[in-house]
């Protein structure tokens, strides 16, 4: 009985692998047929006529990602803080499940709530289409609140009691302890949350198709449109065929290896912490 | 009587120590409206997509069949359950199995043990897009499935499978070792002590990591829109093309003609997620009183 446990703890290091060469043998064949240089750093995609330069996706992925963590980094950990040190009992018992059920929406209905809302604000103030690097950041920042939240608290709460009462013995405020002793002893775990964050803001595909624009050039202001890598593969993969479906499963494997090693720091500043 | 002059006191207290410390004033600030603009943003979302969308919510909506006439979403919701089941059938045993392992069975210091938490965290932090495609490459084309509800369901399986194994670990962890003192000191075996002391008493943390994974695949959309695919009729066997109710909403808001058939979706979608919540919480909750 106990191979059938053994079995089943074998199958996620099993699933790893296999999506490791399922996307990198796939991935691998359209970058080596496109050339790894122009892949990267080509700034036209124009499959029709065979130019595969990604470098726009990549730079959208990245802007979006700083937006969201602009927007909803400084929100989400000084909520984490209010949640974890002075947040009265009865209140956090409605908070707590608010924050739960943000992580619960699916993304494909904050996408629709950043379209019927989002999109049309920014239209009427700044008279554009609307749908942008703005909004992209604005609603990704929203995204990236639950996790950022929920992992900060938890470093927070990890902090050893003691620390507080001492800085609050040596005649400092509670927010002065809380900023000054507390924080900067749980930050390796703050900030395992914010890479959790932007990990799940690169990776974020329905909510920015609709949202985003999606043309696929470098945007040059906040409210240019923009395109983002997994948005690339969403749109195209439907009738692409050939090198152009290489060179989108090629775009996932940059995805993928944007994503392990955001999953290396977390691990390593877990360890740390 | 004796509590509001209590709170008096403490309100003149802290009121004392804001006006010789207005810096600290200014960061309490900071903390409640970052809290309020967490709560605020989530009531509005929900409240917004509710109130607008459920005025679109018609019994053609409804209809037993699809047709361009109706875009029913009778056939997606079947197919959500479907594809939410098959994928729970998949992936709650093996979690549970994997989790029993290494909680029961596993040595400290095993290396093996961290290559397994390893990789169940990099399942848990790939993009669902990515699953999308590992999915098309391995289900639809490598082993000739097309698309299918199985490999959406597989798929899904994969996705949140480290999700039942964390909260199974953690709800298995969290069985007192008296429980399993107790059950070998009365000459019961390691297996027999597991399936009758340990897991029942772990069935409720068990269970809400469970809802959590419904949550997450009946939600979901890239990783089922090239794997499962969008035909909109309920399926009838395991390999026929079947789109879940997020992936109608998707196809529906991509064909651009049907803003309120999608806000209606939005509706269906928003309660299944409100009430998967509110049965975690409460099983959260009688879980904590124990």
């Amino acid at each position: 009985m106990q191979a059938v446990f053994f079995a089943a703890a074998c199958i996620s290091v099993f699933a790893v692998a296999l999506i490791c060469v399922f996307l990198f043998k796939n991935g691998f064949a359209g970058i080596s047929k496109i050339g790894a240089v122009e892949f990267l750093s080509g700034t036209v995609w124009k499959p029709r006529n065979g130019l595969f330069g990604i470098l726009p996706m990549i730079v959208g992925s990245i802007y979006v990602t700083a937006g969201a963590v602009v927007l909803g980094v400084p929100v989400g950990v000084l909520c984490a803080v209010y949640l974890a040190k002075f947040c009265p009992k009865a209140l956090y018992r409605v908070i707590k499940p608010l924050v739960n059920l943000m992580a619960g929406i699916p993304s494909i209905v904050y996408g629709f709530f950043g379209l019927v809302v989002i999109v049309p604000i920014i239209q009427e103030t700044f008279g554009t289409s609307g749908k942008g690097l703005l909004t992209a950041s604005i609603v990704l920042g929203i995204m990236i609140l639950p996790t950022v939240i929920s992992v900060s608290e938890s470093a927070v709460r990890a902090v050893p009691e003691s620390y507080y009462e001492g800085s609050l013995a040596l005649g400092a405020t509670r927010e002065k302890s809380v900023f000054f002793v507390v924080i900067p002893a749980a930050r390796s775990g703050i900030l395992a949350g914010v890479v959790l964050g932007i990990g799940r803001a690169i990776g974020e595909t329905m909510a920015l198709i609709m949202i985003a624009g999606n043309q696929p050039k470098i945007p040059d202001g906040l409210l240019s449109g923009v395109r983002t890598l997994t948005a690339n593969i969403v749109m195209e993969m439907g009738y692409a065929s050939g090198l152009h479906r290489e060179a989108l499963i090629a775009t996932a494997v940059v995805l993928f290896v944007f994503i392990l090693i955001i999953n290396l720091c977390v691990s390593a500043l877990k360890g740390r912490g | 009587m004796k509590r509001t002059t209590e709170l008096k006191r403490s309100v003149r207290r802290r009121t004392k120590e804001y006006r010789n410390s207005p810096g600290s004033f200014i960061l309490h600030i900071l903390l409640i409206l970052s809290t309020l603009i967490t709560a605020a943003v989530t009531i509005f979302i929900v409240g917004y997509i509710l109130i607008k969308g459920a005025p679109n919510l018609s019994p053609k909506l409804f209809a037993w069949k699809y047709t361009t006439e109706n875009v029913s979403m009778t056939p997606a919701i079947i197919n959500t359950l479907l594809m939410t089941f098959l994928s729970l059938l998949f992936a709650v045993p093996a979690g549970i199995g994997a989790a029993i392992y290494l909680v029961e069975y596993a040595e400290r210091g095993n290396k093996f043990v961290s290559v397994i938490r390893i990789t169940a965290e990099t399942l848990a932090g790939i993009p669902s897009i990515v699953y999308g495609l590992f999915g098309y490459l391995l289900f639809v084309i490598a082993l000739g499935f097309g698309l299918s509800l199985l490999g959406g369901a597989l798929t899904l399986a994969i996705m949140i499978l480290p999700l039942i194994m964390r909260t199974a670990e953690e709800a298995l962890m969290s069985v007192p070792d008296s429980y399993r003192e107790g059950s070998y000191g009365l000459g019961a075996g390691r297996l027999r002590t597991i399936f009758k002391i340990v897991l029942p008493a772990a069935v409720p943390g068990i269970i809400s990591g469970v809802i959590l994974g419904i949550g997450r695949a009946a939600g979901e959309t890239a990783a089922l829109l090239f794997v499962a695919g969008t035909a909109a009729k309920a399926a009838t066997s395991l390999f026929s093309s079947s789109r879940t109710l997020a992936v109608h909403m998707y196809v529906l808001l991509s064909e651009g003609l049907y803003i309120d058939q999608a806000y209606a979706a939005a509706v269906i979608l928003l309660l299944m997620v409100v009430l998967i919540n509110l049965l975690s919480e409460i099983l959260a909750r009688k879980i904590g009183r124990k």
